[in-house]
């Protein structure tokens, strides 16, 4: 990826994130999260993760973004003035996050990955094909055992966020 | 500096999951406290796929297929979690949400 992509990509994503982190109002923080996840989704394809950036904008953004977003205009929620935190906390947590990131991010910045091939990756890297390829082969016990997950987050979030408080319809019993 | 390698997208995926931990941290509204954690989550996502990336190896990518899937399913939950609590104490404040029966 060109630098002059990646930085200034890289400056907005931190500026989306700390948009979430920072600002009262739920709708905006939900706003800014999608803001920071298409940005993501854009490293995504810079790093020939075509399929994975597809997923990112549909599934993340498109999917469970609008999820927190009905979820926060069903419960009306309203930019609230009693979230800030309390006394010392935010220079505390600020403080201690900074010095984590620090050391993290020198750590990292010479850590020396090992080396897989010099050569360019194949045309085909990252895209649907090959994915679906390890997917099915490789990793095909995990792929059986989150279609397992997805039933069971299904029939539990129906479960956990039905209403009691409905009479039912005459005729049906319990 | 110019050259963008693999440990560029580490150190700013480790900045964006501190962000997102401070998130955690500081807020006392439990949806965004959800949202910091989503940020997390997509931090570490952006580290596989630099490191599958850099290795040549499709198995970075495919992780962060199955945190994505994992992540739905996550908030699928949780969000019903929180309708139900907001159901019954009326609050999404997580200081007032204290007791584990009242």
């Amino acid at each position: 990826m060109n630098a002059f992509v990646f930085y200034p990509l890289a400056a907005l994503t931190i500026a989306a994130t700390v948009g979430v982190v920072a600002t009262r109002n739920p709708v905006r923080s939900a706003l800014s999260l999608v803001a920071a996840l298409l940005l993501l989704a854009g490293f995504f394809v810079g790093l020939q993760a075509h399929l994975i950036a597809a997923l990112q904008v549909i599934v993340y953004a498109g999917a469970v973004m609008v999820l927190f977003l009905f979820v926060i205009t069903l419960l009306n929620l309203q930019p609230d003035p009693n979230d800030s935190p309390r006394p010392y906390t935010m220079e505390l947590a600020v403080g201690s996050a900074v010095v984590i990131a620090g050391t993290l991010g020198s750590v990292l910045w010479g850590a020396v990955l090992p080396a897989g091939t010099d050569a360019p990756l194949p045309e085909s890297f990252g895209t649907t094909v090959e994915l679906a390829r390890q997917l099915f082969s490789r990793h095909l016990v995990a792929f059986e055992l989150t279609s397992v997950l997805l039933l069971v987050a299904v029939v539990g979030a129906v479960v956990l966020a039905k209403r009691d408080d409905i009479a039912p319809e005459d005729g049906a019993e319990g | 500096m110019f050259d963008i390698g693999p440990n560029h997208y580490l150190v700013l995926s480790a900045v964006l999951f501190m962000i997102g931990a401070v998130g955690v941290v500081i807020r006392r509204n439990i949806i965004i406290i959800f949202m910091s954690v989503e940020i997390m989550l997509n931090a570490a996502n952006l580290a596989f796929v630099a490191a599958a990336n850099r290795l040549g190896n499709l198995d970075g990518q495919t992780m962060v297929l199955f945190v994505m899937t994992v992540a739905a399913a996550e908030v699928a939950v949780g969000l019903a979690v929180i309708l139900a609590l907001f159901r019954n104490r009326q609050t999404v404040n997580a200081d007032e949400i204290a007791l584990l029966k009242w």
